[in-house]
């Protein structure tokens, strides 16, 4: 696929948490400085169109990949119309000068054909300010035409993590709850779409109360918690069959809060009896059981270290909901947050590196990261009520559900950036909350 | 389960003042009993359980433990369906939204389970009722103040069964 490597040198660390300064020298940067940030500007021309059918595509392709890329807030798109050279030829020299002209920094190309429903999409990357290519060369995609914003996704993937060093997160969906009526009335149904809101599908109808959602590893079924059978029940539905069984059948015996260990085959999970709500593992194919906390306090909210060694999880064994981490067998617990306030939701970055959390403090609610052993926390959002996070697959972006105040108060889904910046809504048709993002796709 | 809930306190300096209003019929819009099987005028109908007796208590923040007010609504509660052996009942635990999705399930359940205690210790037998937690998906009152927060964390006591079910 790549086949017009060039050696180009890159920036490898665009993406360096929040107060660091980019030290290189290559052409290309984004300097990140404390809570300021100048977008690196690009351009991306309608891609060309090669076959007669492929006209409408090759300007929707173009599209996607630049609102993808802008969408992060580290690029800044140069509009066509101030565009001086038209690319027409996809093998033709660049007209660097044009785009320096401009100051494009970096330019993508593409060319687009479509034979039947067959769709192929190629794409070259280029650092104007060096006269070169990106280093990787350019790449061809090949799919359906259905297909088509994936591809765009894919090559929106592949330019972002050229010029960041960070792998991509736009191939990527993300199942939630679609929210409708009052708060009183509210109908819940499970859906699921693209990670920009394109797509949605829904997977359940609004009959009975629905929570939760989590993918599996590889994104093929979803773990969520129903009120089906009139009593919270942890199900498990297969994505593309839309078939769904139950996974916990004891009556009398509530159970939700459930995720996937990374290698699919376990669930952790809450189980609440007599009142009390305490952690279990379930192994998914065969139904057994493990307890892993027995205490007279709430445990829940686990999640798996992407090792799956460890589990973190809330609990409020200290009298109020702090943020625990132990062996993903049981036993012995440490508690890792110390701040003020209540944390809640811990959920492991697909990288290891940091935990993100809901806080509650003073009235307000916090989106929050901190290193595994609670060092280093930092909020990145504040509101009447943000809760649940969860993490894009390259561990750059969290989504959240934000819900606002009053009798009208609604829910709604938003993303922000691990530095905090970038905090924006997630197109949803409806109300939504409890995002949670899928692992890049194949 | 242990101490939590079989320990009954007596709690009396927490802000109950919002609490009066136990058996009143205000927004019921989301609590099954509001159904009210019955003529509230036959004592043994749920219409009456629910309007005479009282079907809910309602909690202090973050607590599950009962007050005395709501101790008093129980036993009542625990009288009636000693004498109204055809009911069993489900108590269902809610909580305000001033907190997580999951943490609050689970903090539903435990007010619930308080509830179902309560009457187990005055005899109810234990067969006769479960307990669900809704957390705070079923809210009554929908403002974002105490005033609703005070009425959204309740167990209601739902009955099932008996001869006008």
């Amino acid at each position: 696929m790549r086949v017009f490597l060039t050696g180009v040198l890159f920036a490898a660390a665009l993406l360096a948490p929040a107060g660091a300064v980019v030290a290189q020298n290559g052409p290309l940067r984004i300097e990140i400085t404390d809570g300021v940030i100048e977008p690196l500007p690009y351009a991306v021309p309608s891609f060309i169109a090669e076959t007669a059918s492929a006209n409408e595509l090759s300007a929707q392709i173009a599209r996607v990949v630049a609102s993808d890329l802008s969408g992060t807030g580290l690029f800044r798109e140069i509009p066509a119309s101030a565009h001086i050279s038209k690319v027409t030829d996809f093998n033709a020299q660049v007209q660097y000068a044009d785009w320096k002209a401009v100051n494009a920094q970096a330019l993508i190309t593409g060319a687009v054909s479509v034979n039947g429903n067959r769709l192929t999409v190629r794409f070259r990357g280029y650092d104007v300010f060096a006269d070169k290519e990106l280093d990787g060369g350019g790449l061809q995609f090949t799919g359906t035409t259905d297909g088509w914003r994936r591809m765009a996704h894919k090559v929106a993937d592949t330019i972002y993590s050229r010029i960041t060093g960070e792998g991509g997160y736009f191939d990527s969906r993300v199942v939630y709850v679609s929210e409708n009526g009052p708060k009183n009335d509210r109908r819940k149904r499970l859906a699921i779409m693209d990670y920009d809101g394109a797509n949605v599908q829904f997977l359940t109808n609004s009959a009975s109360i629905v929570l939760a959602p989590r993918f599996s590893p590889s994104g093929d079924r979803v773990l969520y918690t129903s009120y089906e059978s009139g009593f919270p029940q942890i199900h498990v539905m297969d994505i593309g069959k839309v078939q769904r069984r139950v996974l916990s059948t004891d009556d009398g015996i509530m159970s939700f809060a459930p995720r996937f260990s990374p290698d699919g085959r376990t669930v952790v999970y809450s189980q609440s009896q007599g009142g009390n709500t305490d952690l279990f593992t379930m192994d998914i194919n065969s139904g057994k059981l493990t307890r892993l906390t027995s205490a007279p306090s709430i445990e829940t909210a686990p999640s798996f270290s992407p090792d799956g060694s460890q589990i973190v999880f809330e609990s409020d064994r200290s009298g109020s909901q702090q943020l625990y981490v132990m062996a993903a067998t049981g036993g012995d617990a440490r508690r890792i947050s110390h701040g003020k306030g209540r944390y809640g939701t811990p959920v492991w970055s697909p990288r290891g590196d940091l935990l993100a959390f809901t806080k509650q403090n003073k009235g307000r609610f916090h989106i929050g990261v901190m290193r595994t052993d609670g060092s280093e926390e930092r909020l990145l959002t504040a509101s009447f009520l943000d809760e649940g996070p969860t993490w894009s697959p390259n561990g750059r972006v969290i989504m959240f559900t934000r819900e606002t105040q009053g009798a009208n108060g609604r829910a709604l889904l938003y993303s922000v950036d691990i530095s905090g910046r970038n905090l924006k809504p997630v197109r949803t048709p409806d109300g939504g909350s409890d995002p949670a993002w899928s692992p890049l796709q194949n | 389960m242990s101490g939590l809930t079989k320990v009954i306190l007596v709690v009396s300096a927490l802000g109950l003042a919002a609490c009066d209003n136990l058996t009143g019929g205000s927004g019921n819009s989301t609590d099954l009993n509001s159904a009210g099987a019955g003529s509230v005028a036959d004592q043994t109908s749920a219409a009456y359980f629910q309007q005479e007796i009282g079907d809910r208590v309602l909690f202090v923040v973050n607590q599950s433990t009962l007050t005395t007010q709501a101790e008093g609504v129980l036993l009542s509660q625990a009288n009636w369906l000693l004498a109204n052996t055809d009911y069993t009942a489900t108590i269902e635990g809610h909580a305000d939204e001033q907190g997580t999705r999951e943490y609050n399930l689970a903090l539903g359940a435990r007010r619930a389970n308080a509830a179902r205690e309560y009457l187990v210790s005055r005899g109810v037998a234990g067969n006769r009722i479960k307990v669900l937690s809704y957390g705070k998906e079923r809210p009554l009152e929908i403002c974002s103040d105490e005033s609703c927060y005070s009425q959204n964390r309740r167990a209601v006591t739902i009955l099932t069964g008996g001869l006008t079910g």
